[in-house]
């Protein structure tokens, strides 16, 4: 066994740090760092500096603009992308649609969708759940009914994260009743500027305005918008599902929150003695530590098995519950961090261009709002329930 | 043995939760939490109306309860209905106040607050760095509070300080005197509370109105009180949560067919049986030596710390996407009972505490 990256991977770290270290400009990984909102033009603007050094879809195949990056090498970039406090890239085109589009879409498709990915031209967002579907999300009824070179969308889709910033969204719509639950689901790209697409917003419990329904009145969707074979949506949804769930870990976030956690545990007094010394808050400090170091090497050995052609399977719902998990103990602990300054709730103090003297700790405003957004780390990209069950059946076999 | 609240605690509870019920709602709650004063009013009027203050204060001081489980029963009431008022606040620096003065917030016409925290103090309120020195008959108060629950509502500041031989004095200062800043803010419970600085504050000589001994009673008060309201935040919790394992349906079933979540509420409610428990034995042991009281007080507030936060969270997980959003009402109770960890010491503090005064005996 050898724990250590080859020394090709260490040169490749090295010039991924480089690239951070000159590319990614302080004011954003301030503000990520900080926990403070980012705006879509904050997304935008780091998202043209991935894609300018062709690091936007570092997965993708070299021949569609992908850097041909190795899972190793992925996994090293994303590791130190989150330490770097870089801005998110969203998912939901890149790293979710664009496997399922290489896979199964039409050349047409390809060249179309692809290159606006890369050039950032379209936003897209993820039409999965609606109010009856959820775990199960089989029972999709949004419909979808072929009218000449046409598809009339009726229905409601929620839960849609970011769709406020959207211009474009991938369905699962139901096209036929007559089979079972899951023939019947075909995959659709849905413009949402289209008339007839209505969007409204749905305010979590820390307040922000991060997730939104999506409600579909006679929207006409041209047929070429339908991905692979109609009634085979299915097939794509998990197929794009496991590319969801790999990222989920979060591990790199894990660290560099955990780093910042260890910050403040030093700042932070308790009995005049840092909290970090503090023998109770010490060894919860510890416990998740290490619960880490453990996900981290659970992680780079189903990365391993992956390099070596593995495909990602149940394995990663194993990662994605622990390491879920373990992200939403840090931002617990952060928020007992802090002590009573956890209490006041001032939403302006994440806004851009915020400069009144804050209250409590300077870093205290984004706390809580975090710990209580994260709750969703263990509900949403199939629940952690969910994931037990399938690793129940397909790795332990009952 | 005998667990009952008794006749007329059992009326009063109920007269409680049947106007809170029609009349209060978490719409309301949210209103008021937007801006000053930060709590609603006429729902302050009828708690007085209704005797939920009174019950709180003994007969000698102008009430017709005052007795711990007295305060338990109204917490308990408050908490199921998630009532976002200055009623601890006014328990608290209630029990400190003269008489003369409690009977007009017994009557509801003034609200007082405590503001015995500070910045550095965490949750240790012996940590007292405000400065009370004498003015000629009078005192002279500077320094700062923190996160001073309904600051802005309050009529009345009890606040610590030492005076310069470092004695730790508490006094009242109406809100309004001059030197007093307020600076009032929503929290993440969906109240209002404040971060006070006392500037060259003049008060008279009589504005002493105790010392350690009553600061630690009121803190004991304190944490009986929250610790009944987390257990009535619970049992609403649990109740809501289980209807919707009943009805929400996925696989064609009630996600509650599922053995999975069904244990798991299980879990839920024993964890809040033994936090009505360990609020029992707080009670019980309130009026007896300070040691025994508390030690279970420490107890208590530990095990609701763990436990309130262990079933809001389980809460929000078992409704799924629902439950994280700020239109359920469920989230709103998670939060105030996650909140609760930090009002008077969270579970660490009350550990440590614990080990403390169990080692000492
Ligand atoms: C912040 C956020 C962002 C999201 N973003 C998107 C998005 O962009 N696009 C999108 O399509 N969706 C999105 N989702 C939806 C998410 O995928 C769903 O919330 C998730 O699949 C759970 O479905 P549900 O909310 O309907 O919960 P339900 O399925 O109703 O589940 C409720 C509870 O029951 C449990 N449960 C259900 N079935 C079982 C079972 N068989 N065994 C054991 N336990 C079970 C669940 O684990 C959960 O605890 C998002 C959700 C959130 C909270």
């Amino acid at each position: 066994m050898d724990l250590a990256y080859t020394p090709e991977e260490e040169a490749f770290r090295a010039e991924v740090r480089t690239f951070l270290a000159e590319e990614l400009p302080a004011r954003l990984s301030d503000k990520v760092r900080g926990g403070r909102n980012l705006s879509k033009a904050d997304i935008q603007e780091w998202q043209s500096i991935l894609s300018r050094k062709g690091w936007l879809a570092p997965h993708w195949p070299a021949e569609y603009g992908g850097a041909g990056w190795s899972v190793t090498q992925k996994f090293i970039y994303e590791q130190e992308s989150a330490l770097a406090h870089t801005p998110p890239v969203i998912p939901f085109g890149l790293n979710m649609l664009a496997p399922v589009l290489i896979k199964y879409g039409s050349e047409e498709q390809k060249a179309h969708w692809l290159p606006r990915m890369l050039r950032g031209d379209d936003w897209w967002c993820q039409g999965y759940s609606e109010p009856g579907a959820g775990s199960d999300l089989a029972s999709v009824r949004t419909v979808a009914v072929r009218d000449g070179d046409h598809y009339i969308v009726n229905g409601q889709k929620t839960w849609t994260t970011m769709g406020q910033h959207a211009n474009m969204i991938f369905c699962l719509v139901r096209t036929d009743n007559s089979g079972s639950r899951q023939q019947g689901i075909s995959f659709l790209l849905v413009d949402m500027t289209a008339p007839g697409v209505e969007v409204r917003p749905i305010i979590t419990l820390d307040g922000d305005h991060e997730v939104n329904e999506i409600f579909f009145t006679d929207v006409r969707v041209p047929a070429e918008n339908l991905l692979g074979e109609e009634g085979r949506g299915w097939t794509y949804a998990k197929y794009l599902l496991t590319y969801e769930r790999t990222s989920m870990a979060g591990l790199g976030q894990s660290r560099a929150a955990l780093g910042w956690l260890k910050q403040i545990a030093q700042k932070e007094k308790a009995n005049g003695v840092p909290l970090a010394r503090d023998p109770l808050f010490a060894a919860r400090l510890a416990r998740v530590e290490i619960a880490l170091a453990n996900l981290q090497t659970t992680t780079m050995r189903v990365v391993a098995a992956a390099a070596a052609g593995g495909a990602p399977g149940a394995e990663s719902s194993m990662l994605k519950i622990r390491g879920t998990e373990i992200r939403q103990e840090i931002s617990s602990l952060t928020r007992r961090a802090i002590g009573p300054y956890a209490q006041p709730f001032l939403p302006e103090a994440l806004e851009d261009g915020h400069n009144e003297e804050p209250v409590g700790p300077d870093y205290a405003a984004p706390i809580t709002p975090t710990y209580l957004n994260l709750r969703k780390l263990t509900i949403f990209g199939g629940s952690n329930e969910i994931q037990k069950n399938i690793i129940t059946k397909a790795i332990l076999d009952l | 043995m005998d667990f009952t609240l008794g006749e007329d605690r059992q009326a009063l509870v109920d007269v409680l939760s049947r106007s809170l019920r029609e009349r209060y709602s978490i719409a309301r709650r949210r209103a008021a939490a937007k801006e000053t004063p930060g709590h609603d009013r006429e729902t302050w009027g009828q708690l007085a109306e209704i005797g939920a203050i009174g019950a709180l204060f003994d007969e000698a001081r102008g009430g017709f309860g005052g007795s711990p489980f007295d305060v338990v029963a109204v917490f308990e009431t408050l908490g199921n209905a998630l009532v976002g008022e200055p009623v601890l606040a006014t328990l608290m620096a209630g029990s400190v106040l003269p008489t003369n003065v409690l009977e007009a917030v017994i009557a509801g016409e003034t609200i007082p607050t405590i503001a015995l925290y500070e910045p550095q103090s965490r949750y240790d309120w012996t940590d007292v760095q405000t400065r009370a020195t004498t003015d000629g008959d009078g005192w002279r108060l500077n320094g700062a509070k923190a996160v001073v629950s309904f600051g802005e509502a309050a009529d009345l500041l009890v606040v610590s300080a030492r005076t310069e031989d470092g004695t730790f004095g508490l006094f009242v200062v109406p809100a309004k005197t001059e030197g007093v800043e307020i600076r009032g803010y929503a929290t993440n419970d969906g109240q209002r509370a404040a971060d006070i600085r006392l500037i060259d504050v003049a008060a008279p000589g009589d504005a002493r109105i105790g010392g350690e001994q009553e600061a630690a009673r009121a803190v004991a008060l304190g944490t009986l009180a929250v610790c009944a309201e987390s257990v009535g935040i619970m049992t609403w919790l649990k109740d809501t949560t289980l209807e919707y394992l009943r009805t929400r349906v996925q696989f064609g079933a009630p996600i509650g067919r599922n053995q999975a979540l069904q244990h798991r509420m299980a879990e839920v409610l024993i964890e809040i049986e033994q936090s009505r428990s360990a609020v029992i034995n707080a009670a019980a042991a309130f009026d007896g030596d300070t040691l025994a009281r508390d030690t279970a007080l420490a107890a208590a507030k530990y095990s609701i710390g763990t436990n309130a936060t262990r079933v809001a969270e389980e809460s929000i997980q078992l409704h799924g996407g629902i439950g994280m959003t700020a239109e359920l009402e469920l989230s709103h109770y998670a939060k105030r009972a996650i909140m609760i960890d930090h009002d008077l010491g969270d579970a660490d503090h009350h550990l440590s505490r614990y080990i403390a005064l169990t080692a000492a005996a």
